[in-house]
């Protein structure tokens, strides 16, 4: 049982198996471990636990995976709602 | 801090450790606002074909240590850098493996008190003074910056290899396969925790499932509320004010018994609810913060005789009562919220999914609370 778990069912994370060559980044940059290479391709484990940093799709030499990355953090969506800009990050 | 070896700073992508970076006063120009070198963490110069190489010690003195404490608390931290470039642990030769590292002091630090014993090179990036987690989520700590420091400190004719060891959070600013192809080294993404990078390089730079997980364990959470206790402090002391004053203009005298339900409001949101995280119920951070708050609120209005005290003066108790249980639970919940952004495991569409109900929730609580406060004050009930 994991310590702690997020809302569900909001993650952008978007994988395209037919992409993917089973090189194994994804896996291994995962902060979550959510993905896992089976039989040459990988496999996404639990999406609830994605918290899109964004780690995966970077490391993606083929660009299997698709995430809107940001931080999952109120005060820079609310700055950044403030200042009107799209993208979410923090400073 | 006991707890040294689990807490890291790759591990504490606090939000308030990363915003107000774009103001951070650190800049190449500026050279003055790095660390000074004479400080003891720099031990003498190793020289290399890339020139003099400064080598670090491996232990932290007294003032690396109250360095840490200090910027914990939020002092001085988007301040707390050291010089972008090539470090020497040890005594490297050109077979030893190269470290890259965030600016971030606090970072820096944790590396190198880790590489005891070990011969190495540490390429620290400039990341603004930002740990690496949150300078990856930027991209300060990305592909760009690493292609640039790997040639403008000349590692090329330092080491006879071609890889580098990169911190497993920089991963989301990293893309591994763009500095192989652009600079012909590779990219070994080591373990999340620097406690874990001697097991690490024992293992034949292999990292295991649990050095490859994020963690966010109790003492992960309790060492970043200082920092979200002085920085809420700062921020809703001018609330807190307005509150009191109405307050003790209307119903009461300035007193402790007016002050505290706030603090510990703050406290309950701040504080209460990151050490509490996994055992109170429900998913989203503000339905946390409102829980616990309630329970606050129920306290409080206990102590003070406003509730269940069998006194006959309701009438005039009530709307005291009623503002407690609609402003306290706002505050923690709105705080407890704001921690979403210190958390190890919350994205960024679950953050805004959360907002779109308890913004709105806490605002109109907040509102009604006041606004029976100030009916209150004018004698409307």
């Amino acid at each position: 049982m994991r310590e702690h778990r997020y809302l569900r069912n909001v993650t952008t994370l978007a994988y395209e198996p037919s992409r993917c060559t089973g090189c194994r980044m994804c896996a291994e940059v995962c902060p979550h471990r959510i993905f896992e290479v089976e039989n040459g391709k990988a496999r996404v484990r639990d999406r609830d636990l994605c918290m899109e940093c964004g780690a995966c799709a970077k490391n993606c030499p083929f660009a299997a995976i698709t995430v809107r990355a940001g931080v999952g953090c109120a005060w820079a969506i609310m700055a950044s709602e403030l200042r009107g800009k799209k993208e979410v990050a923090c400073g | 801090m006991s707890n040294d070896d689990q807490e890291k700073p790759r591990v504490e992508c606090s939000c308030a450790d990363c915003c107000g970076a774009s103001a951070s006063k650190v800049s190449e120009e500026n050279e003055r606002n790095y660390i000074q070198e004479n400080r003891g963490w720099i031990e003498s110069r190793l020289e290399t074909a890339a020139g003099p190489v400064p080598v670090v010690s491996t232990r932290l003195n007294w003032r690396d240590r109250l360095g840490s404490f200090v910027v914990r608390l939020g002092i001085k931290r988007m301040n707390y850098a050291v010089r972008p470039g090539l470090y020497a642990v040890g005594n490297p030769t050109l077979g030893s493996p190269v470290f890259v590292s965030a600016n971030y002091k606090l970072s820096f630090d944790r590396l190198r008190k880790e590489l005891g014993g070990v011969d190495a090179w540490v390429l620290v990036l400039d990341t603004k003074g930002i740990n690496v987690w949150c300078a990856a989520g930027k991209g300060t700590f990305g592909t760009e910056e690493i292609l640039n420091r790997l040639e403008a400190s000349g590692l090329r004719s330092v080491v006879s290899h071609r890889t580098l060891i990169l911190p497993q959070l920089g991963a989301p600013g990293v893309a591994a396969h763009e500095v192989t192809r652009q600079s012909g080294f590779k990219v070994v993404y080591g373990p999340v925790r620097a406690s874990d990078i001697k097991l690490f390089l024992r293992n034949g730079m292999k990292a295991s499932e649990e050095m490859r997980t994020v963690r966010f364990n109790l003492a992960d959470r309790l060492i970043l509320t200082p920092l979200e206790l002085v920085m809420t402090l700062k921020v809703v002391a001018a609330a807190v004010l307005i509150l009191l004053v109405l307050d003790v203009l209307g119903l009461n005298a300035f007193s402790w018994k007016t002050l505290y339900p706030y603090l510990g409001a703050i406290i309950v949101g701040c504080v209460a609810v990151p050490a509490l995280l996994p055992w109170i119920p429900g998913p989203a951070f503000a339905w946390k913060g409102w829980l616990l708050g309630i329970v606050w609120a129920l306290f409080v209005n206990i102590e003070q005789g406003l509730i269940f005290s069998g006194s006959p003066g309701w009438a005039q108790l009530w709307p005291r009562a009623v503002s407690y249980f609609l402003l306290l639970p706002a505050l923690s919940a709105f705080l407890a919220m704001n921690f979403t952004g210190s958390s190890t495991y919350t994205s960024l569409s679950g953050v805004v999914r959360e907002m779109k109900t308890a913004v709105p929730a806490t605002f109109i609580s907040a509102v009604l609370g006041l606004g029976i406060l100030i009916a209150a004050l004018a004698g409307a009930f």
